[in-house]
């Protein structure tokens, strides 16, 4: 336990710490930009490129980044040096000489690290104007990169190769040109991005945001002649209040209904209602190839930056997921053919809107071969939690105030079930409920499979149905999901069923969420707050939602008939990876 | 009158660097021999109390570096040499691997012995396609004789060495940016600590040397320690090669014990300036280094006296500047060459120096004021202070000593808005003698922009507003009728 002297106080830190985090153990602080730990998902991206943690260190000739320096007996700390609060300012300063400045207009405005920090050190002005980059933007269905907000601190690069090891990312060119760009200077649109959004979760500044459609959904909220429906996933509801100064896991379904019912939605239907519909159509297409020696391991298919990077990265293996839409398609799909017929309308006049923790639901909408119709999309806008935020703020709603209200029928109903598909392992263990009961024809007492909660990124449960021993495997963060698959390919690992969720601790830790600022405790809260409501339905079992029940009755007959096949199955492509 | 001694360059030129039998017949591999017949401690000890200090340009101590390695666990370990050489105007590397490139190969293999590695790479820059060549078939020939490869003269150790090429990056020369190219990823450095020679290449220990530094390593071995520290200072024993250029009357390289003084070098071996004009300045340690006035002259030289003086050893650039140098404008080629060489990872490099850039821009060509001097200063010293790696940390170095030693010249630029060396040119302006000019036409006719008129057998006379000081009228008179003002 080395000692250390902060600020010449004693303190003793441990063996792995550095100056950072003996500082911060301390009580201390020092301000950190390209920084990020996520130790929750082993992500740590300390590069030290950002200049901004230096502090002094006594008998060294040079300031020290606090990020990356480890810590050794006698070190003297000083935080508060004047030299070193001075290079500080000036690594800002640099870092806005070279940025647009156009805070006020930036869709990062009051989230953005830089500006906080810019903030914090009292930068009021700038010597150091100069010459500046000069990048397009680049806009995809999904996410616009602007290049020219980029402040070099590899984030982005981090999580799309360690972390999801896509590698669509990478800094590029040198010195004052060097930035970050997508695979061979391509448009995202173009390559094996898969929108996942974890560039976007982490960007400290404004230079990866996601495509916006608020003005799009403003326009038809006006527009007499629209039936404007939206539909909510189920991580939205644990994690839209902290826009709103709520504490993280704050569940607040019943203001998020209310807000919606305000800003003029004709319906507010819920994406947890598709969630059961997926279970009901997943289970059955599960318990198809059990019985029938099928295809197996089968894989989830709801998390579309999973397929997405499956397609690129796997095509030989394109066969294993489930056919079944991802719910917030086969809710669009329903509400396009059985909504409309019972509400008679054209589905033409009616436009979707789904409210998402997710980017890459946004390009999910856009897939050609998802669409029921090729005459109108399912659904018409995706919009992001933050986006939704902003819309609610814009309206001058108070969020705080604002009275609780309860999801339309017939598509809002949902079970208990339902609503865990917004955290890692909650699909699975939803079809589990559902399949144990079919295939067994007993009623599950105990629903929650405990092998399935928990927070670690790659984990095997068994259960025993009818004496088999049914396997599966969970994953989150798509560089686990690579080595689950790679462990199928060589035949290393035996499953029947595999959940995978692109996202750290699955959808609550979406790329469209409230910025964690890389704190992971955020996502854990979010995760119990599912748990949460997941326990005080009385209704757990997707096959036991009443409304779906009603939904086969009337319209689809049964589960995997034509019509259920035509309106909830898709297939999927093989790509390039590039 | 002083002498070079040739310690580094002992075979350079004098044997046939692609016969390996022309260096056995002069020592060679007699110390790796040796050097297998000690322990690896043994090595160690003879290569610390030798006192050799790193000839890369840093000047650790190099039997440090060797012990730490050793001592660094690892079931791996690897032998860098560091052959990226890219200071403009040097070339003391490539003429070790070009004329004597089994000294190198030498000096590695007992290095690899010595901290307990089987590997050994060459990094070496893609544009040395003869020292390629010549360290390739040097491998071979160590291999076919038994000196490189499994074991080695009949021992139980066995060491190889292969050669990686650079793609040219300048900064690729920092060990830890190298590293990371010989990895396959981005050359770019990262922060220190750990040093290479606990987490290297692959994360194992590496013992990393420049190739002059692994030139020296048979010699020492076969001479041992008390023969080396003969030469050159207590601190910094031994020899250096430097790259004498610019406007000196001889150039080329010179290998002298350290301590000799700037001046024997610049004009005992060099011969003096050129055209015999005045010396203004000599530059020392490439671009990272600075400028020594000529109060300096007679510094004896060695890694600790160039950096009280505000410069650098480095890898071993010598560049002599004449009195029609300008300093601002020297500061500014330098900056110009890091800004382009920087990797652009780290804030205060990528941006930093940039902006010194314009600000030097700013001052030469005559629009700045004296808080823009302020302002270089404090950005230089932030750079220096805060910068990731040796290329920033090292690059205001040009501007800060060019500031220190000629401060008034900097401000003339400012102040009186002139280039005293005449060399910035929006300061200067050409202007015709009228007392004498022949008015034999020559200027006007090389004139490309048609600014001097002036009828034959008169005096002419420059147009300034069509004037854009090229400098051709100015070399082509041959009446030292033509003035810079």
């Amino acid at each position: 336990m080395p000692k250390i002297y902060i600020n010449g106080d004693e303190f003793e830190a441990s063996e792995n710490d550095t100056v950072l985090t003996a500082v911060q153990k301390f009580g201390g602080y020092i301000p950190t930009l390209c920084y990020l730990n996520l130790k929750d998902i082993n992500i740590e991206n300390k590069p030290s490129s950002c200049r901004v943690c230096m502090v002094e260190i006594e008998g060294r000739k040079s300031l020290a980044p606090a990020c990356t320096t480890p810590v050794s007996e006698g070190l003297r700390i000083n935080t508060l040096s004047r030299q070193a609060v001075e290079a500080r300012r000036t690594a800002i300063q640099l870092l806005l000489s070279d940025h647009p400045q156009d805070c006020l207009q930036c869709p990062k405005n009051g989230e953005c690290d830089l500006q906080r920090i810019a903030s914090e050190l009292n930068i009021v002005k700038n010597p150091f104007m100069g010459k500046t980059t000069n990048y397009k933007q680049d806009i995809s269905t999904a996410i616009i990169r602007d290049p020219n907000k980029c402040i070099m601190c590899r984030r982005c690069e981090t999580m799309c190769n360690d972390f999801q090891t896509v590698g669509v990312l990478s800094a590029v060119e040198r010195g004052f040109n060097a930035v970050i760009k997508p695979t061979f200077d391509l448009p995202l649109e173009e390559t094996a991005c898969t929108f996942c959004g974890q560039c976007v979760a982490v960007c400290p500044t404004g230079a990866l945001e996601e495509d916006s459609y608020i003005d799009y959904v403003w326009k038809d909220l006006v527009n007499e002649k629209k039936h404007v429906v939206v539909q909510t996933a189920p991580a939205v509801r644990v994690a839209l209040a902290e826009e709103f100064g709520f504490e993280p896991g704050t569940i607040s379904t019943g203001k998020l209904v209310g807000a919606l019912k305000l800003l003029g939605f004709d319906k507010v239907f819920d994406t947890n209602f598709g969630a059961d519909l997926t279970i009901i159509e997943e289970a059955t297409e599960f318990k198809e190839r059990l019985e029938n020696d099928g295809f197996l391991p089968m894989l989830t298919s709801c998390c579309p930056g999973w397929i997405k990077f499956l397609e690129h990265q796997f095509p030989d293996l394109i066969e294993m997921p489930s056919s079944a839409k991802s719910p917030q398609q086969m809710f669009g799909a329903i509400v396009k053919s059985y909504y409309a017929q019972k509400a008679n309308l054209e589905p033409k006049n009616i436009t979707v809107v789904s409210i998402m923790p997710c980017l890459a639901k946004k390009y999910e909408a856009s897939r050609k071969e998802i669409n029921s119709s090729p005459d109108y999309k399912d659904v018409d806008y995706v919009l992001t939690t933050r986006e939704l935020a902003k819309m609610i703020k814009e309206a001058g709603i108070n969020f705080t105030t604002v009275p609780e209200r309860s999801y339309d029928n017939p598509l809002g109903e949902s079970t208990g079930a339902a609503a865990i598909f917004g955290r890692t392992g909650g699909v699975a263990e939803a079809a589990l409920r559902t399949t144990y009961e079919w295939l067994t024809g007993r009623e599950l007492r105990t629903v929650e499979f405990q092998a399935l909660h928990g927070y670690e990124s790659l984990r095997v449960a068994e259960v025993d149905i009818n004496g088999q021993i049914i396997k599966i495997g969970v994953a989150y963060g798509l560089g686990n999901a690579r080595k689950l698959l790679e462990a199928i390919r060589d035949k290393k690992i035996d499953l029947h069923l595999i959940e995978i969720m692109a996202c750290p601790g699955g959808c609550v830790g979406g790329g469209g969420q409230p910025y964690h600022h890389g704190n992971f405790e955020v996502i854990k809260k979010r995760i119990d707050a599912l748990n949460v409501i997941d326990r005080t339905k009385i209704i757990r079992k997707s096959h036991e939602n009443p409304y779906i029940l009603r939904l086969y009755n009337e319209y689809l007959e049964k589960p995997g008939s034509e019509k259920a096949q035509q309106l909830l199955h898709t297939h999927y492509l093989e790509r390039e990876w590039l | 009158m002083c002498e070079q001694i040739r310690i580094v360059l002992r075979n350079a030129g004098n044997i046939n660097p692609e016969n390996i039998e022309d260096y056995l017949k002069n020592d060679g591999y007699l110390a790796l021999a040796k050097a297998l017949e000690s322990t690896r401690e043994e090595v160690i000890d003879i290569i610390s109390s030798s006192n050799l200090r790193g000839r890369g340009g840093g000047g650790f101590p190099t039997g440090l570096k060797w012990k730490f390695t050793m001592q660094a666990k690892g079931d791996e370990k690897y032998v860098i040499c560091n052959a990226d050489e890219g200071d403009p105007g040097a070339f003391m590397d490539r003429s070790i691997l070009e004329g004597d490139p089994h000294s190198v190969l030498e000096g590695m293999t007992i290095g690899g012995y010595a901290v307990g590695a089987k590997k050994g790479i060459i990094y070496i820059r893609a544009e040395y396609p003869l020292a390629v060549e010549r360290l390739k078939n040097a491998i071979c020939q160590a291999k076919e004789f038994g000196l490189l490869g499994e074991n080695i003269l009949g021992t139980s150790f066995s060491f190889d060495i292969e050669i990686r090429l650079g793609a040219g990056a300048f900064v690729c020369g920092e060990e830890t940016a190298l590293i990371h190219s010989i990895e396959g990823s981005r050359g770019e450095p990262r922060n220190k600590p750990p040093f290479p020679s606990t987490s290297g290449l692959w994360g194992k220990p590496t013992l990393i040397n420049n190739v002059e530094t692994f030139a020296n390593i048979a010699p020492i071995i076969l001479n041992g320690p008390d023969w080396f520290r003969q030469y050159g200072t207590k601190n910094s024993p031994g020899t250096k090669v430097f790259a004498l250029a610019g406007d000196v009357k001889n150039v080329g390289l010179v290998e002298v014990p350290m301590g000799t003084t700037l001046r024997e070098i610049i004009f005992d071996i060099g011969g003096g300036i050129k055209g015999d004009k005045k010396f203004k300045a000599v530059q020392t340690g490439g671009p990272s280094g600075g400028c020594i006035p000529i109060e300096y002259l007679d510094t004896p030289i060695d890694y600790d006296s160039l950096q009280n003086l505000g410069s650098m050893m480095g890898s071993g650039g010598m560049i002599v500047m004449d009195e029609d140098t300008c300093m601002v404008d020297v500061a500014k080629f330098y900056l110009q060459f890091t800004v382009d060489e920087s990797c652009g990872k780290c804030t205060t490099c990528r941006i930093g120096n940039v902006r010194l850039l314009e600000i030097l821009e700013k001052i030469t060509s005559g629009n700045a004021h004296l808080e823009d001097l302020e302002r270089m200063i404090s950005l230089s010293n932030v750079i220096k202070n805060s910068s990731l790696c040796g290329l920033g940390q090292t690059a205001p170095n040009p501007v800060l000593s060019t500031f220190k030693y000629f401060e008034d010249e900097y401000k003339a630029h400012i102040l009186d808005r002139v280039c005293p060396a005449g060399i910035c040119k929006n300061l200067i302006r050409y202007e015709v003698i009228p007392q004498n000019c022949q008015g034999c036409t020559a200027c006007a006719r090389v004139c490309p922009t048609q600014a001097i008129s002036g009828e034959l057998r008169k005096p002419h006379f420059i147009d300034q507003t069509k004037c854009i000081k090229c400098g051709s009228c100015y070399s082509t008179c041959r009446f030292n009728a033509i003035k810079i003002v």
